[in-house]
């Protein structure tokens, strides 16, 4: 039976059948469902872990027990784990370990482009890239046979694309690996499995030699494979960009390249033989031509398919046109003479993020900020957010701004999520360096951005299971924090006054804002009404920011629909004239 | 059978777009075709423009359209479907709901809403045939205005050659098993829409 899965959903399935007996993740688009996905399979354990590193050291340690796991991951997640792969990668596994890998070109949902396939060089692990959904499914089982067989970590790399693109799987339990029922027993080994200088020295030689068979290996894999065509142009690809190629090139003869690190270097010098003109298809960074051209090997690359952005089919057929690649020329056409104006994501009426940015606002803050859906506080109207960079900065940033000195109303600000993930660290610098920064906490009790998945604050587990909420307050204090304060951030002056205190009080202080994720609660409030007699149009509530509140000819109107009744306009407006119909 | 058939469904985080791809993408399974589909997730669903692409056909490749060669656009939402002008060619056939959604910058009075004549002359300018489908409002006669996406499929599904049955089986399985009754019905309002039936 065949059946339309998304890639992340195959990517779970593959697991299932491939008897892996342990999931770990930490959200992160476009990665998250595969996890999620593992943890509908009743033979697999599957956790939210708080970070990347902590899931993949989990991951690690079930391989160490001999049973088969994954990680997954989106790209800057790897950023996390780094440092737990290059350990795995040294001390090998025993059952086998997958680590799935999303990147996302074209910064669909990410603060970066970065391509992946630098790190299984540089960890010098091998990495598989399915071209869909099928294949995604195959793939998990080749990676732990892989793993299993040559005593490596295997990563795959999936992008944006093949996890949220819906094709079809052929689903056949039939030749499903059963998960061993027994106990596992830790088998000890020393010197395989401590990295003091003296066997790391060791294992480096191992690693080197096994990736030395793994290029063999990659001569002969199936999923390396040549599609014969007119060898007047020869393509090497991968991944989704294959089906890109076929579109574009239908009868072109076609390496298609399951298996992209170690890269099969005699299998390419043929290929190169066979066709006249070589070229090199890859999104993001020059992995594949780097290695050809060091072959000495003439090839088209990235002087005609750019370095940065996602591809997709009409970008392929426009570049090589343009490069004389194609004869036929794409199809004329334009975009919309007229002016569309832009439609940024927002904050969803009712959050209550909003509340706190507000207030925030008013007291002219400069926020240190973070990644999460409170981000979108640094879009207009309320542009109250000064920094984002990756998740945990906010804390640590602050905390040097203050350092130096900057006198201008710094707080820092990250969400539960990320507070979990790696904002504690930069808190712990804080207590224990005698810093004095202002931080405040957004605990909307769950992931929000990611798609609401559950996280140690959230009182439940992935897989459903109730477990000891744990709570910010009292972590924070466990860690000394004595200025430790909670609040409604849709009490905008109690917000204003603990925040204004905690920072002229010139030690460090603690803002908890809580208010759970309207989206997740679907809690609704009646919708207030304007006074049309009452409004002059005079703004205010346009700053902040809130979807249903539309600017009319005479007075602001509010979209029954889109308003989910948290007041918050009510509050801000200096003339009354928008009520809390209770108040009519 | 075509040899395939490429829709683009445009609209607003949280309309509903995923589901109704969802339904698109399984119907054309049912009707034979190999098929494909692509959407976004994340951070744009929080009220920012979406798209999901779906492809039918004898053998798909890419998950993706290109440019100038989609066959429909439903636009579940007028501003939405407009940027989708690049994709059209003079056989495609347009479907717009015709419910306006403001987007921050109109809200706060900074932006103009185009006017629906020029999202129009725009859309079908470039298309073959162009259709305003009164989706929303016939949506909220049926008391959920969260049913215009069905409405629109039901709309589409009047030129398409494939037994309203499968769509009807379909739609009963992909959404929720308290609201299937009211999903056909708005399937069968959105079928009826086409004229002269
Ligand atoms: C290293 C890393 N992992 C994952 C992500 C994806 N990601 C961005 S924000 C976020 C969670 C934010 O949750 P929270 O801090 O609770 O804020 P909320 O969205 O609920 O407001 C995640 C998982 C990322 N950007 N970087």
């Amino acid at each position: 039976m065949k059946k339309l899965l998304t890639g992340n959903e195959a990517f779970a399935y593959g697991a299932y059948l491939a008897g892996v007996q342990l999931a770990a993740a930490y959200p992160g688009t476009p990665s998250t469902e595969i996890v999620k996905n593992c943890a509908t399979y009743d033979t697999i354990f599957a956790e939210w872990s708080p970070n990347e590193k902590v899931s993949l050291d989990v991951a690690t340690g079930a391989a160490y027990a001999g049973r088969r796991a994954l990680c997954a991951m989106k790209h800057v997640g790897m950023n996390v784990a780094a440092d737990s792969l290059f350990s795995a990668s040294y001390t090998g596994v025993k059952g086998g370990l997958v680590i799935i890998n999303a990147d996302d070109p074209g910064m669909h949902s990410s603060q970066n482009e970065q391509d992946n396939r630098n790190y299984a060089k540089f960890a010098r692990v091998p990495m598989l890239e399915p071209a869909d959904s099928e294949e995604a499914k195959n793939f998990v089982g080749i990676a732990l046979e892989m793993s299993e067989q040559y005593d490596t970590p295997v990563i795959i790399r999936t992008t944006t694309r093949l996890s949220h693109s819906r094709t079809l799987v052929e689903m056949d339990d039939s030749k499903r690996v059963i998960p061993s029922a027994e106990t596992p027993a830790y088998e000890r080994n020393i010197p395989k499995y401590v990295m003091v200088p003296a066997n790391a020295r060791r294992r480096h030689p191992v690693v080197e030699e096994r990736l030395q068979k793994l290029a063999a290996l990659a001569e002969t894999i199936e999923i390396n494979k040549i599609e014969p065509g007119d060898d007047e142009i020869g393509i090497i690809t991968s991944g989704v960009i294959y089906q890109y190629a076929k579109e574009v090139f239908p009868t072109a003869t076609i390496l298609k390249l399951g298996m992209v690190w170690p890269l099969p270097k005699q299998m390419i010098l043929d290929f190169a033989k066979r066709v006249k003109k070589l070229v090199i298809i890859e999104e993001l960074d020059p992995i594949f031509e780097d290695f050809i051209r060091l072959l000495g090997l003439p090839c088209v690359g990235k002087e005609v398919y750019p370095i940065e952005g996602e591809f997709n089919p009409s970008l392929i057929r426009e570049v090589s046109y343009k490069a004389g690649l194609l004869k036929e020329q794409p199809p004329t056409v334009s975009t919309a003479d007229i002016e569309l104006p832009i439609r940024p994501p927002m904050l969803c009426p009712g959050c209550g993020h909003r509340g706190l940015f507000y207030a925030l606002k008013r007291l002219d803050a400069t926020v240190f900020g973070d990644i999460g859906c409170y981000t979108l506080g640094a879009s207009p109207p309320l542009a109250a957010m000064h920094t984002t960079t990756c998740m945990g900065a906010g804390f640590g940033v602050v905390h040097g701004v203050d350092k130096m000195g900057v006198t201008d109303r710094t707080v820092g600000l990250l969400g539960d999520s990320t507070f979990f993930h790696s904002g504690i660290h930069p808190m712990i610098d804080i207590l224990y360096n005698s810093g004095t920064s202002t931080l405040v906490i957004t605990d909307n009790r769950t992931t929000a951005m990611t798609g609401h998945q559950d996280n140690p604050g959230s009182g439940k587990t992935l897989l459903g299971e109730p477990a000891e909420r744990m709570d910010i307050e009292t972590v924070v204090r466990g860690l000394g924090a004595k200025r430790v304060d909670v609040v409604n951030p849709y009490e905008v002056d109690q917000v204003m006054k603990v925040v204004k205190e905690g920072i002229e009080s010139g030690e460090p202080s603690v803002v908890i804002a809580r208010y759970p994720c309207v989206l997740q609660t679907k809690e609704k409030h009646p919708v207030p009404t304007v006074d049309t007699e009452t409004c002059n149009n005079c703004g205010t509530c346009l700053k902040i920011g809130c979807p249903p509140i539309v600017k009319g000819e005479n007075h602001v109107a509010i979209d029954n629909i889109l308003c989910n009744g948290c007041g918050l306009c009510v509050t801000v407006c200096p003339f009354n004239a928008i009520k809390k119909p209770e108040e009519q | 059978m075509y040899n395939k058939i490429d829709f683009i469904i445009a609209g607003v985080g949280g309309q509903g777009t995923i589901l109704a791809s969802d339904i698109l993408v399984e119907v054309g399974l049912h009707a034979g075709y190999d098929v494909k589909k692509s959407e976004v997730h994340g951070m744009s669903q929080r009220g920012g423009g979406v798209e999901s692409q779906v492809r039918w056909g004898e053998r798909v490749y890419s998950p993706l359209i290109e440019k100038g060669k989609a066959d429909y656009l439903l636009g579940f939402e007028m501003l939405e479907a407009a940027r989708w002008t690049e994709y059209l060619n003079p056989s495609s056939v347009v479907y717009v709901n015709r419910h306006k959604m403001y987007p921050p910058s109109v809200t706060t009075g900074q932006a103009e809403y185009p006017a629906e004549t020029a999202i129009e002359h725009e859309l079908s300018s470039r298309a073959g045939r162009y259709e305003w489908v009164d989706a929303m409002a016939a949506a909220k006669e049926l008391g959920n205005p969260a049913l215009a996406g069905v409405i629109m499929l039901g709309r589409l599904s009047a030129d398409l050659d494939v037994e309203p049955e499968t769509w009807l089986k379909v739609i009963a399985e992909l959404v929720p098993a308290k609201l299937v009754e009211l999903n056909k019905k708005a399937f069968i309002t959105g079928r009826k829409m086409k004229k002269g039936v």
